[in-house]
């Protein structure tokens, strides 16, 4: 099961080390990892999306995480109402002929061209990982030279109420 | 205001400024420090002259390893931080067995490496190692000083993480340059660690919860760990096993946490516990676990582990509740606090009458057992006469294998911080170095490194230390001429292909220890070793001790990997033989 873990920790050189080792020595699988700063100078937040099976891993998973001295708070947000964004850009191979038709495809997807060259186009699309996912595979086709996705990052909802019953609503 | 005017001076006295090396020596005497054991080097030498000047009392051991081990050594009988320098690379590295062993025993470390210099860090430049990367997932937390202005707090912070919560080694990596540099020594500051709050009292909650399981249960059992001789419980966990009449195991770690003669233990539980203490654990309608962390030694195949039994585990390191074995009452405490809270509580004892006297059959019917055999030394005896020797009142050190399962089966442990093993890791080459941190950290005590043939030749250069300081350990050979326990499992699981586990020309050991300088013997019958026994303990002095014992003897019971507790082999009934 896809689970979304965010923590803060203190911005000291090897902390992300310190986070990925533990995730190696335990045999855990991270499918993406983000970092950046917050609105606290020194204090950084970090979001990773890992697959595990079963509620005990995802609970030693956080325990272990919350060991780590460097670590101030670890919420595993998978069960909240949250916003939950990627940002991809794809290089599409984009012969003047078909652009017009590349537009159109994109722009349900509110996906923008961030850069034009002779024969291609860079596209950036932010968005629900599976958006992501979709406006790649419509553009695959085309043919795609390049994708560059930052992993997830997410954040819980400010109002948590109605989370419970609206969760699939909220999240798209 | 006068007050105020007080502190500040107080304060402004501490305040001073002085070189990395200096200030580190001032930390270690602000934390008491009595003992470092180290090797110096390059990267450390301004550190060790500093050490020089101020008359620090250091061992110089013969190999890093030797120096980590005899902290832990240090740390397990004194109850305090053991305390290490390496110098930079393979300083650094030989010290990665013992920080692993200390992590996986959570023994208090401080642990002290040099570095080259940060201007040449990260260039490959000689004895650079990435010490902080290789040590990360061995150590409770580790640090690289990369500015002189942190030392101080850093050096604080790493004693506070190694003695607090679940103890832990704590690695400081101090570049040269940051030894030589200078700056203000503030030692006065608080320690502020947002991110570690070790969590000490139990929620009461969750003790009512505890307390009313015993009331109802019929067959409780606890299982108690070294988180009982981390918390200085072993009082309460008497007290509270007496209050409640709970029959008590222990494991590999925990031995002497409560007394082997109380009519309420069981023996050790696991691999080679006692018939009683796995069949315990196995039928127990009420497991207690009381600091220690359901290792596989101990629980078997976790599939037939206490399949009965409602689960309650008290741990100060909440990861290690519901880590292995699925837990109904978690209780995240310190051990001492947590039996104090049920001792307070004097909850309803369980009407457990039927099973106490089961358990009491299991122990009159199946207990320990050896076939005596004349003319030769069974290792099981040669244990029993070492504790009748020492009344039981030794601190015994030992390797990993055959011999460290007869001393844990066969000397009795009546009271807490006589045991030093390597329990987690297993460490060949720890007894040796082990010992003589236990000795320096109780001078008076009787000292028994009891090591296998195998592992004794992985340390055994610190024989040096022993004669130097003329540490009267008695060094215990129990020479079987063979990796005892890899002999063991090829005996049992590989068809007696006894791949590269014999060592038929071992070196005279009694020359070896001549060669140091101490008195070496050798016995190869039981006369012999009840003979050279009682000469070396009475003598004041190192003594070692070569015994050829019986070499194809097995340690059992057993449970073989992959096999519930209660499928132990090699358990013989007292009346009728049927093993």
């Amino acid at each position: 099961m896809r689970r979304i873990i965010t923590m803060t920790v203190n911005n000291r050189p090897g902390v992300l080390n310190r986070i990925t080792g533990l995730f190696t020595k335990r045999h855990y699988n991270i499918e993406s990892i983000t970092v950046g700063h917050t609105e606290i100078e020194g204090i950084s937040r970090m979001t990773f999306v890992v697959n595990v099976d079963d509620e005990r891993t995802a609970e030693q998973i956080i325990k272990q995480l919350n060991k780590q001295i460097d670590v101030l708070k670890v919420n595993d947000i998978t069960d909240q109402a949250i916003v939950a964004r990627e940002l991809a850009l794809i290089k599409a191979a984009a012969p003047p002929a078909i652009r017009q038709e590349i537009y159109t495809l994109i722009e349900p997807f509110r996906a923008s061209i961030v850069d034009v060259s002779k024969d291609s186009l860079v596209i950036q699309v932010t968005g629900e990982p599976e958006k992501v996912e979709a406006l790649i595979e419509l553009l695959r086709p085309y043919g795609i030279k390049e994708v560059a996705r930052t992993g997830t990052t997410a954040f819980t909802r400010g109002s948590q109420k109605a989370a419970a019953n609206q969760k699939t609503a909220f999240i798209i | 205001m006068a007050k105020m005017k007080v502190e500040e001076q107080e304060k402004a006295k501490t305040k001073a400024r002085m070189s990395g090396s200096l200030m580190l020596i001032e930390a270690l005497k602000e934390e008491k420090v009595e003992v470092i054991f180290g090797y110096p080097g390059g990267a450390v030498l301004p550190l060790y002259d500093e050490l020089y000047k101020a008359g620090v009392f250091h061992v110089l051991t013969r190999h890093e390893q030797g120096a980590i081990h005899a902290a832990e050594g240090y740390a397990r009988i004194s109850g305090k931080p053991g305390v290490v320098i390496a110098t930079s690379g393979p300083g650094a590295t030989n010290i990665v067995t013992g920080l692993t062993d200390a992590m996986m025993d959570s023994l208090p470390l401080v642990v002290f490496t040099g570095q080259v210099a940060t201007s040449v860090i990260g260039s490959d430049a000689f004895q650079e190692a990435d010490v902080v990367g290789i040590t990360m997932p061995i150590t409770k937390h580790n640090y690289q000083v990369r500015d002189i202005s942190e030392l101080p707090r850093i050096i604080k912070e790493a004693f506070h993480i190694a003695t607090t919560g679940r103890p832990g080694p704590v690695l400081i990596d101090i570049p040269k340059d940051i030894t030589t540099a200078e700056g203000e020594f503030d030692y006065d500051q608080d320690v502020h660690l947002p991110g570690y709050q070790p969590t000490t009292q139990p929620n009461h909650w969750q003790i009512r919860r505890l307390v009313e399981a015993v009331s109802q249960s019929k067959r409780p059992v606890i299982l108690a760990g070294a988180g009982i001789l981390h918390a200085n419980a072993a009082d309460e966990l008497r007290q509270y096993a007496e209050q409640q009449s709970i029959p008590v195991v222990h494991t590999l770690l925990g031995l002497g946490g409560f007394p082997a003669d109380h009519p309420l233990f069981l023996g050790m539980a696991g691999m080679h516990g006692t018939y009683t203490a796995n069949m315990a654990l196995y039928e127990c309608d009420l497991l207690i676990n009381i600091g220690a962390r359901f290792d596989d030694r101990v629980t078997g195949n976790l599939k037939y582990f206490a399949p009965k039994a409602t689960v309650a585990h008290i741990d100060i390191d909440p990861a290690e509740i519901g880590k292995n074995v699925p837990t109904k009452i978690p209780i995240v405490s310190d051990a001492k606090a947590a039996l104090q809270e049920l001792i307070a509580q004097q909850g309803k004892p369980a009407d457990n009458a039927a099973w106490l006297a089961q358990l009491d059959e299991w122990k009159r019917r199946f207990p320990l057992h050896y076939e005596p055999e004349a003319g030769t030394i069974k290792p099981q005896k040669l244990i029993e006469m070492i504790y009748e020797l020492t009344n039981g009142e030794a601190i015994v050190t030992t390797d990993v294998g055959q011999h460290q399962m007869w001393a844990a089966q066969y000397y009795k442990f009546n009271r807490p911080h006589r045991w030093v093993t390597s329990g987690g890791l297993g460490t060949m080459g720890f007894g040796l170095p082990a010992a003589i941190g236990a000795q320096l950290a109780d001078r008076s005590a009787t000292v028994v490194s009891i090591v296998g043939d195998g592992g004794f030749q992985m340390t055994f250069q610190e024989l040096s230390v022993i004669q130097e300081l003329r540490l009267p350990i008695k060094i215990v050979i129990v020479n079987n001429q063979a990796l005892g326990m890899v002999r063991q499992w090829q005996e049992l699981f590989y068809d007696k292909r006894y791949s590269h586990s014999l060592i038929p020309n071992q070196p005279d050991f009694v020359k070896l220890a001549e060669a140091y300088g101490m008195l070496g013997m050798r016995a190869k019958t039981e006369e012999e070793a009840a003979e050279v026994l009682k000469q070396a303990f009475a003598i004041n002095g190192p003594v070692l001790l070569d015994f050829h014992v019986r070499a194809d003897e097995n340690v059992y019971p057993m449970v073989a990997p992959g096999k519930g507790l209660h499928e132990m082999v090699g358990v013989k009934a007292c009346e009728e033989s049927s093993r």
